[in-house]
């Protein structure tokens, strides 16, 4: 039971890193972005290729994934995306669905339709017994690494310069820009930050969430999720809705496995029914 | 225009001229009827590519279903594949267990259910942004592939619904091998549900959706039941993409979870977007280019042609859809312009020829 608990709020840390960039976008410019898991797919594979083939330290291997995803990210978001903002979200989800299908073959094409591992070192397997509760370190690595991000974000979107413009942005585009902040270039960080982070996500996710080339559709589901539930006002309402994603679906595939992934995207639909601004969001005059 | 809908009822004389309105609308331009000769002309035309056609037919319903909801009602959906699959796997299961043998009667049993079961959805997706929307219908569709993979005793799960045995049409044209009588058969369930979309189209109803979508609020302030009118359209839409999916079930005699899969309904929207929303040919041409482009694409690199499916989105995109749907209307003009004049110039001379008569 404990156990489960600990899965699934590892899990969900998880998917809170992958989907937070995706909420920070969505909630900025109202951009649905569903090509978010492409980038994560590009963090995972970047650190299969740094780790397995060019024997980089894991270490050492997962910041480098970050720091190449955003990179990846910036260009996109200034050669492609940018074009994008102002149109309806009709071609918003055309263009970013016609990504996913062009990274999901060129990956395939370059890496292989088989699922990869990033190797990781010994000193990370295993378990910790404590109290009877069983606890992968990875797992344990992994809520560490995500809490201590999380703690990080909300550091930087509450405490500095960069957050409150962020912030003001989010709140009041149009007012933002009255007041001279470069909306554009504030969204441009964020969003490199973001696909960074899910870049991130993916590498340190590869091993419990699989890395093939289906990654990005596979996902797309979760990471909307958490989006939709959590609401887009703020990091805390898609973190809490990530925990509460990652523990219900560990838990549902536990106890009742033959339903799979019924009970998360039931339990999506009734919350969209019940307050389709998200769970957690303040009523915006938007 | 759309305040003449509302007061319609009201006064005579506006009555009359939405009606003349709509029948002028409403009425067969000779480019239509060439599409549609050459479409069943297609029949003896090209009798090597049978399954393309069928396919093609299939596809091009499934799109004229999405358009109803999207081009007319402004609805965006990745969830229509829900209805085609619910669809699918009731006329198959209706005919491996002996339910209904009659093939067209188990369509349009099927077409029913698709369009009851999009009746109760269509109320989760009137609300919310088109964000909630785009969830709640892909949720739908991806929790019904859940239940069908769930219930593997019924459906056959992951291996499909094998052992599907369709009855000859009206007891007389079997399923042949190379799909000539499938063919025919889709061809003409498109055309009659084409028909029967272009009558919905170009009636008042056609044309309070269009005011819907052109804006919600106005809409009801001149009285039309807006939330009733998206359900309705909703329920229709869900109905022809049921027959579709019955269509592909009784043509193919199998089933599997695909039906309900994310890449069928995104292909959806592709399809729609190549030909071009909110005209009911959009879907019919978009479905032709998409099919034979994919075919051609698959022959070239068998495994990656969702390369350059996705390249094509991203470009049509990128350079615009009004743009792309200006040069199509600008073709279509065009074109209806040259057919106009060919009419034009047939029909004075049967008018002569008439008034020679008349005169002797």
């Amino acid at each position: 039971m404990l156990t489960i608990l600990f899965d699934g709020v590892a899990y969900g840390m998880l998917l809170f890193v992958l989907a937070c960039g995706l909420s920070v976008t969505l909630g900025l410019m109202n951009f649905i972005n569903l090509a978010h898991g492409s980038f994560a797919m590009a963090g995972g594979y970047c650190t299969v290729i740094l780790v397995n083939r060019l024997g980089v330290p894991f270490v050492l291997g997962v910041p480098l994934a970050f720091l190449v995803t955003a990179l990846l990210g910036g260009l996109f978001e200034r050669t492609l995306y940018v074009h994008v903002y102002a149109r309806s979200h009709l071609d918003q989800v055309l263009f970013t669905i016609g990504l996913v299908f062009m990274s999901v073959a060129a990956v395939d094409y370059t890496m292989g339709s088989s699922q990869r591992f990033v190797q990781i070192p010994d000193a990370l397997q295993g378990q910790f017994d404590v109290f009877g509760v069983g606890m992968g370190k990875y797992r344990l690595l992994i809520i560490a690494v995500c809490g201590l991000l999380t703690i990080a974000l909300q550091l930087i979107l509450a405490k500095t310069r960069f957050g409150s413009r962020l912030r003001a942005a989010v709140d009041d585009q149009r007012v933002a820009r009255g007041l001279g902040i470069n909306v554009g270039a504030v969204f441009g960080i964020t969003f490199a930050v973001g696909s960074g982070l899910a870049g991130l996500g993916g590498a340190l996710g590869a091993e419990i969430l699989g890395l093939d080339p289906t990654f990005p559709l596979r996902y797309m589901i979760y990471f909307l999720i958490v989006v939709t539930v959590g609401g887009t006002s703020s990091i805390v309402g898609p973190f809490l809705a990530s925990i509460l994603l990652g523990i219900a679906d560990v838990a549902g595939k536990y106890y009742v496995p033959t339903l799979g992934a019924f009970v998360i995207y039931a339990i999506m639909i009734v919350v969209l029914i019940w307050r389709p601004q998200g769970l957690f969001a303040r009523a915006t005059a938007r | 225009m759309d305040t003449t809908t509302a007061t319609a009822s009201q006064t005579p004389v506006l009555a009359a001229d939405v009606a003349a309105y709509l029948k002028r609308r409403g009425r067969w331009s000779p480019l239509e009827i060439a599409f549609w000769i050459f479409a069943f002309a297609s029949i003896w035309l090209f009798p090597d590519k049978y399954l393309i056609l069928k396919d093609t037919a299939i596809l091009a319903l499934f799109a004229l279903s999405l358009d109803l909801i999207l081009g007319y009602a402004g609805i965006i959906s990745l969830g229509q594949a829900a209805f085609f699959g619910v669809a699918g796997y009731f006329s198959g299961l209706v005919a491996k267990y002996g339910i209904i043998d009659e093939p067209i009667i188990a369509l349009v049993c099927s077409g029913l259910v698709a369009a009851a079961f999009g009746f109760v959805t269509s109320f989760l997706v009137l609300r919310g942004s088109d964000l909630t929307r785009l969830m709640v219908t892909l949720g739908v569709s991806l929790m019904l592939g859940e239940i069908a993979n769930r219930y593997a005793n019924i459906t056959g799960g992951a291996d499909g619904l094998q052992g599907v045995d369709i009855a000859p049409i009206l007891g007389r044209w079997n399923f042949d091998l190379y799909g000539h009588n499938g063919y025919v058969y889709c061809l003409i369930v498109l055309f009659v549900c084409f028909v029967i979309a272009r009558r919905i189209v170009y009636s008042p109803f056609g044309l309070s959706l269009r005011a819907v979508k052109g804006n919600a609020l106005r809409a009801a302030a001149i009285g039309i039941p807006v939330k009733w009118r998206l359900v309705a359209i909703y329920t229709i839409a869900a109905g022809f993409a049921g027959i579709a999916g019955g269509l592909l079930t009784q043509t193919t005699a199998f089933c599997s979870l695909d039906v309900f899969s994310l890449d069928r309904s995104a292909d959806l929207l592709l399809v729609l977007i190549i030909g071009g929303t909110g005209y009911l040919y959009g879907g019919l041409i978009g479905a032709v280019i998409y099919k034979f482009l994919q075919d051609w694409l698959a022959t070239l690199t068998p495994q990656y042609w969702q390369f350059w499916i996705g390249l094509v989105l991203v470009v049509i995109v990128l350079v615009g859809r009004e743009r792309v749907e200006g040069w199509i209307a600008a073709a279509r003009g065009s074109l209806v312009r040259l057919g106009g004049r060919a009419w034009t110039r047939i029909r004075p001379r049967s008018a002569a020829l008439g008034g020679a008569i008349d005169g002797s």
